[in-house]
């Protein structure tokens, strides 16, 4: 008996309730009143009457990217405290809420919104994989809120409520092949972690490869986190390449440094370039392993320029002598400085001022002078080509004679037409 | 107290008070932002009235339950996709394929165009797959510790294969960016609230449909296949088909919760489908107490907002307090806290009894689960019959 009571009490009432959910719904798409309701839902909650202004940092501190994020939490939150020491920005000390992201899409796309929405902030910033990128870009454009991304990416993206202050292809990989090419490699071999970033990355090379007269010998996947190689070195191994290109990303590369080296390979006879390995990650992968392999970024913490010894000393005194600065910690450091410069040039914190006065922003940063790309948002960089030294420091080898114009649909090279649609 | 809880009024007064709670006041108290994530938890909670049915009453760890709320939750997002690539694209082709992939739609998508097709598949694509599981793993008697690592290493493999597809799942990435909703734009709160009180609304159905298994002759029988397989099965009984139907209803239950989850949260990637939500997904259950109605309900909706508010403070912390708090349950509170009034009365009783009394009172607290369903409903009693399980 009873179960026929539970039966007639909830499914009309279940009915009853469908009935005034659809009632109170709201616009469809391609209705009149949509039309004005999307433009309305943008609005911020900004409120900047008070001495301080909120920003957003949104960082992994949990999940296997925390060894990584939390580096640039760090150096975030440095900046946050020089800008704050210094008199704030447009007057207004900066107040941050840290979220974390978990190493999750789905926790930084809801974590961004949490930052957007209910703690009204100014700006986000942070993220780190491209996963973690893409989960958060929807979320700022129904938003139209910032989010300053300083990690270098795979390119073929240009949103007006993302500013990347991190290098794309044209500013890490291109320039890291054309060093490959000035050196007279011939052939390379592709090894990589299986997402988005590798992929696209490779795809790049490949076409690079086929314009430039250079031959692609191999190109070999793992799964995220794999730690199995030894098949892969043998392959590398026999195929008797110039040169590697790797873009393995994490715990992979001890596998596959240490492998690569049981097989009697080294930097002499094959050198490998790497693209996710920086100062940070050195000691993860064995300094024994890696030292006198090659490594493409913008920045490095032995960059000889005043910006640069002020930083790495202001890092190291507040975090402690052992650390190491790296390219994501310079770019995460130079996204808030960059924010506040838009912001001191908008006269505003609104985001609508702060897309329109973007174009042409520049600041000292300790890579070198950089400035804002106001048609695709990203910055100028100055690609530089490093070797892993005996400190486990990276020594420059090879810099681009100037800072090159961010280009991530690489409309500007005739080989990359097909690449981009 | 317990009488009246368990009455026909007590339900019809719980009820109205959910629904009313859930329905009428939480919209019109909290902001979009925390709408949306307690519909997010509304959806672990459906996922989490399945497994109650299979963990608690069918005795099926099952740690693999990612895969069919992702199986549901990638059905609607495809859909989702397909449609916003028709409305705002003009192709037809959703942004990620052109970027990563060939720039064409997969023969597989093509199916989840349809809006019917969709809403049918959510929940049956998923039901298959757990048939077709089902009937092979149990069929064979494989149970226990078996079944449950053949459950997580499914959410595993599932979670690698669609990071292996870039072009057509998104790969790591997963799919996001929706923007209309059958034809609602996901950007106007007021669609936001129809949409959490869809789930809410979901929610309560399902309770309604596993309150009525529970309570009926096949819900005995379910409870008997756990406590004594091999008596059922001397009975004259399939255990097998039991265990089967009751795997294919979480799995449809963890499917529906998929697809909802993708437009209120707007986004579904592997790392939501693999073997740590699978996980996540079972401590609810376990804290709250498996073997009742309310308890998975309650679990899964405590455990979620502990997470949100816990792990924002202190995020290295919550992953350890989550597997201490689940080791405990198991290990010292296997009803979970649903049993904790049962199991102080019992310890009240013990206190009082004689030797002899005592040894009998172990003898029935051995089983973990509570034997007597909430409503003081003897379900170790009562004929079954084979109409029972037809």
């Amino acid at each position: 008996m009873k179960v026929s009571v539970s039966k007639r009490a909830l499914l009309p009432m279940a009915a009853a309730a469908m009935v005034t959910v659809l009632a109170g719904c709201g616009s469809q798409i391609g209705s009149p009143a949509s039309a004005g309701s999307t433009t309305g839902t943008g609005s911020s909650c900004l409120d900047t009457s008070g001495s301080s202004v909120k920003v957003g940092f949104i960082n992994s501190l949990s999940g296997t990217m925390a060894i990584s994020e939390s580096t640039v939490f760090d150096s975030l939150t440095l900046a946050a405290e020089e800008i704050n020491a210094s008199g704030g920005v447009l007057g207004k000390q900066l107040q941050v809420i840290s979220e974390d992201g978990a190493s999750e899409p789905t926790k930084f796309a809801e974590r961004a919104g949490k930052l957007i929405q209910q703690d009204c902030t100014a700006a986000v910033f942070g993220g780190w994989t491209s996963s973690s990128r893409k989960a958060m870009l929807p979320v700022f454009e129904a938003n139209d809120a910032l989010l300053f991304y300083p990690v270098q990416y795979e390119g073929l993206e240009a949103s007006k409520n993302i500013f990347y202050t991190g290098a794309t292809t044209n500013q890490q990989i291109i320039p890291a092949l054309d060093y490959l090419a000035e050196q007279g490699t011939k052939s390379i071999f592709l090894v990589g972690s299986d997402y988005v970033f590798p992929r696209t990355a490779n795809k790049i090379i490949q076409a690079y490869a086929a314009a430039h007269g250079m031959r692609v010998v191999g190109e070999e996947y793992t799964p995220l986190g794999s730690t199995e190689f030894s098949t892969i070195v043998n392959k590398v191994r026999d195929s008797k390449a110039d040169a590697v290109f790797n873009t393995l990303n994490g715990d992979s590369n001890v596998a596959f440094f240490r492998q690569y080296k049981s097989v009697g390979l080294n930097a002499e006879n094959m050198p490998v370039v790497s693209v996710s390995i920086a100062e940070e990650e050195v000691p993860g992968v064995g300094l024994d392993n890696v030292e006198g392999q090659l490594t493409a970024w913008d920045y490095y913490q032995t960059l000889d320029t005043p910006a640069n010894q002020k930083f790495v000393a202001a890092f190291k005194a507040k975090f402690g002598e052992a650390r190491v600065t790296s390219d994501p910690m310079e770019a995460a450091y130079t996204s808030l400085y960059l924010w506040k410069a838009m912001a001191e040039k908008a006269g505003s914190f609104e985001v609508d001022k702060i897309q329109a006065a973007a174009d042409g922003v520049t600041f000292e940063a300790p890579e070198g002078l950089v400035t804002v790309n106001g048609e695709n948002n990203h910055i100028t960089k100055t690609p530089r080509i490093g070797k892993i030294d005996s400190n486990g420091l990276i020594d420059t080898v090879w810099s681009a004679p100037k800072a090159v114009e961010p280009d991530p649909f690489l409309t500007s090279y005739d080989w990359a037409k097909d690449l981009a649609k | 107290m317990r009488e009246f809880v368990a009455s026909r009024w007590g339900v019809r007064a719980g009820s109205v008070l959910a629904v009313v709670l859930l329905l009428v006041v939480a919209p019109s108290m909290l902001s979009v932002f925390s709408l949306g994530l307690l519909g997010k938890f509304i959806c672990f909670a459906i996922v989490a009235v399945g497994i109650g049915l299979a963990w608690g009453r069918g005795g099926m760890l099952t740690l693999g339950q990612g895969v069919f709320f992702g199986l549901g939750a990638y059905i609607m997002a495809m859909h989702m996709k397909l449609a916003d690539a028709s409305l705002f694209g003009g192709t037809g082709v959703p942004d990620f394929m052109s970027l990563y992939g060939s720039g064409d739609v997969p023969g597989w998508w093509e199916p989840f165009r349809s809006p019917a097709v969709t809403l049918l598949a959510v929940a049956l694509v998923p039901g298959l797959v757990a048939l077709l599981l089902g009937l092979a793993v149990f069929k064979r008697r494989v149970k226990g510790a078996y079944f449950a690592i053949l459950s997580q290493a499914l959410a595993a493999a599932f979670a690698v294969l669609l990071i292996g597809q870039q072009a057509t799942t998104g790969g790591s990435n997963g799919l996001s960016g929706f923007r209309s909703f059958f034809g609602f734009d996901l950007q106007d709160p007021a669609n936001k609230v129809m949409l959490y009180s869809i789930a809410v609304i979901v929610l309560l159905m399902m309770m309604a449909a596993a309150r009525q298994l529970m309570h009926s002759r096949f819900g005995e029988l379910l409870v008997a296949v756990r406590d004594q397989e091999e008596r059922v099965r001397f009975l004259g009984y399939d255990p097998a088909t039991v265990k089967t139907v009751v795997y294919v209803l979480a799995a449809a239950m963890a499917g529906i919760a998929g697809a909802l989850f993708v437009p209120i949260v707007g986004i579904v990637s592997p790392a939501d489908v693999g073997v740590v939500p699978s996980i996540a997904f079972l401590i609810g259950v376990a804290i709250g107490g498996r073997a009742t109605l309310l308890g998975p309900v309650l679990g899964a909706l405590g455990v979620a907002v502990a997470q949100t508010s816990l792990a924002s403070s202190f995020p290295s912390f919550w992953v350890y307090f989550q597997g201490l708090l689940f080791v405990l349950v198991i290990g010292f509170l296997p009803g979970g806290v649903a049993s904790v009034p049962r199991a102080l009365a019992n310890l009240l009783k013990q206190g009082a009894r004689t030797e002899a009394d005592r040894s009998t009172g172990a003898f029935s607290a051995k089983s973990g689960v509570p034997q007597r369903a909430p409503d003081g409903l003897d379900v170790s009693t009562g004929p079954i019959r084979e109409e029972a399980s037809r």
